[in-house]
């Protein structure tokens, strides 16, 4: 039985509030709010970056396995802000949890599905007999042009994961994915910031790709929206998910739980890993959850999970919600000085 | 500075110090031979808590240049639960800092050599408090 072993997230302390953004901008807060379901986003400190956040979030997830980081045997880093060009954070990462040196290694890329394809290539090295676990992580410190719309959502935070046979909490009962050659979102080589479709990101991408993965997976495992206790769908701003879970028939209350995107932003290659975290936190025994995740580009990974007996004996704490809730709010100043979109000359 | 740096990769991404078997006494940064026990010593490699208090601190406000963009900042002399006293910044701000107060080791960036040149990642310390 293939499925998550153990999981661990990390969420940067800093908030900045979107009236505070839509000050500078001399744009209307409440509109974007609405418009966007986003009170606030996460602002990593000066010296955290992808590396640290993914270090960060792959220290809870081996401490809560109990294992030995030496029996990790596949390193697998999905990110857009990987702080190097050239270099991996991978290695960084392996050496900060003290995997060893024999462990198989990578960064990924795919916009906001990176964690999540790092989940499908652990499984597959599991399934093999390749390796015995496999830490797939998404992390970023998302980028965004000073007075884009995307300047509201584009936060940091990540997810780590640990997949494997052995002490299983929950189940990966199958995954599906649906690709497309789609230039919705987008960053060129030696840019600072990405940039965007604007709203041809919504039906042709985002939609278009999530419901088709969805209901490829569901088809698949003769599964339909009632059977799952939970849902989560990337999210890019609290709208999307809302409209693609109706669009599919799920209800409010299924994807309520790992909606964390409200009061931490879009954390990209994080996103609908931290979700899924979220909704581990308070998962039961027996529960199916459905996790679709999007990236630009574009794709969509979907995975059908059941949540098993192991669950009640795997550390919860601190839970998700109560690092999304916590935090310390910066002014706009003190946000471009962190993001370093001061320019010295 | 790049070989200087990666040599320590393995006791600055984490605390990794050394332990006399001889006397019970932890040390770090790692040491080869004991001070107390001298050629009695019997050292061995050991991955230290992370967790401490503060028994002194510093407040920076005229900052080295990889530092300046965080100035003011604390660095503390961080008594570790094994025991060793190590000097470290502690990520929070001046007015948070106390004397006695619980903090723990977390991943950060320690610099970089400009725009083009490596990052260097370590240990630093942050206050140990309950989330939520």
């Amino acid at each position: 039985m293939v499925g998550i072993v153990s999981y661990g997230t990390y969420i940067p302390k800093f908030r900045i509030k979107v009236e505070e953004i839509a000050r500078i901008w001399g744009e209307n807060a409440e509109t974007i709010k609405n418009g966007l379901g986003i009170l606030q986003k996460s602002v990593p400190d000066f010296d955290e970056d992808t590396a640290t956040i993914a270090v960060e979030a792959g220290r809870e997830a081996v401490r809560r396995a109990r294992i030995d980081p030496k029996e990790i045997g596949a390193v697998y880093v999905g990110s857009e802000s990987h702080p190097y060009a050239v270099k991996p954070t991978a290695t960084i990462v392996g050496e900060a949890l003290g995997v060893g040196n024999e462990y198989f290694a990578a960064d990924l890329e795919f916009a906001c599905k990176a964690g999540t394809a790092g989940i499908q290539i652990c499984m597959g090295l599991v399934k093999a007999g390749m390796i015995k676990y496999g830490l797939a992580i998404g992390a970023d410190t998302s980028q965004s042009r000073p007075g884009d719309a995307l300047e509201y959502s584009a936060a940091a935070g990540g997810a780590a994961v640990v997949i494997g046979n052995d002490g299983v909490i929950a189940e990966i009962e199958g995954t599906y994915s649906f690709t497309s050659d789609t230039p919705d979102f987008w960053r060129r080589e030696g840019q600072p910031y990405p940039s965007h479709g604007g709203r041809f990101t919504g039906i042709p991408a985002y939609f278009r790709h999530i419901t088709s993965a969805a209901k490829g997976l569901m088809e698949e495992l003769g599964l339909k929206p009632s059977d799952f206790s939970y849902a989560v769908f990337h999210q890019p701003n609290g709208k999307f998910p809302v409209r693609v879970a109706k669009m599919l028939g799920f209800s409010t209350e299924q994807i309520k739980q790992g909606l964390v995107v409200s009061h931490i932003g879009n954390t990209y290659s994080g996103s609908s890993l931290l979700g899924l975290c979220a909704v581990l936190d308070e998962a039961k025994p027996g529960d199916r959850i459905l996790l679709v995740s999007f990236g630009s580009g574009a794709g969509s990974d979907a995975f059908s999970l059941i949540v098993t007996d192991e669950i009640d004996d795997f550390e919860r704490t601190p839970k998700v919600w109560d690092k999304v809730m916590s935090g310390e709010f910066i002014d706009y100043g003190l946000y471009v000085k962190l993001r370093r979109k001061i320019k010295f000359g | 500075m790049l070989p200087r740096f990666w040599r320590k990769i393995k006791y600055r991404y984490n605390l990794v110090g050394t332990y006399c078997e001889n006397c019970g006494t932890y040390y770090y940064p790692p040491r080869n031979l004991c001070p107390k026990c001298r050629r009695k010593s019997r050292i061995k490699e050991v991955q230290l808590s992370g967790k401490g208090k503060v028994i002194s601190y510093s407040v920076v406000h005229d900052a080295p240049e990889n530092f300046k963009m965080m100035k003011p900042y604390v660095v503390a002399l961080i008594q570790l639960d094994e025991g060793p006293v190590i000097t470290s910044q502690l990520v929070c701000k001046p007015e948070e800092v106390k004397i006695g107060m619980r903090v723990k080791a977390v991943f950060r960036k320690y610099g970089e050599e400009g725009e083009s040149g490596i990052i260097y990642y370590g240990t630093k310390f942050v206050p140990d408090e309950k989330i939520g």
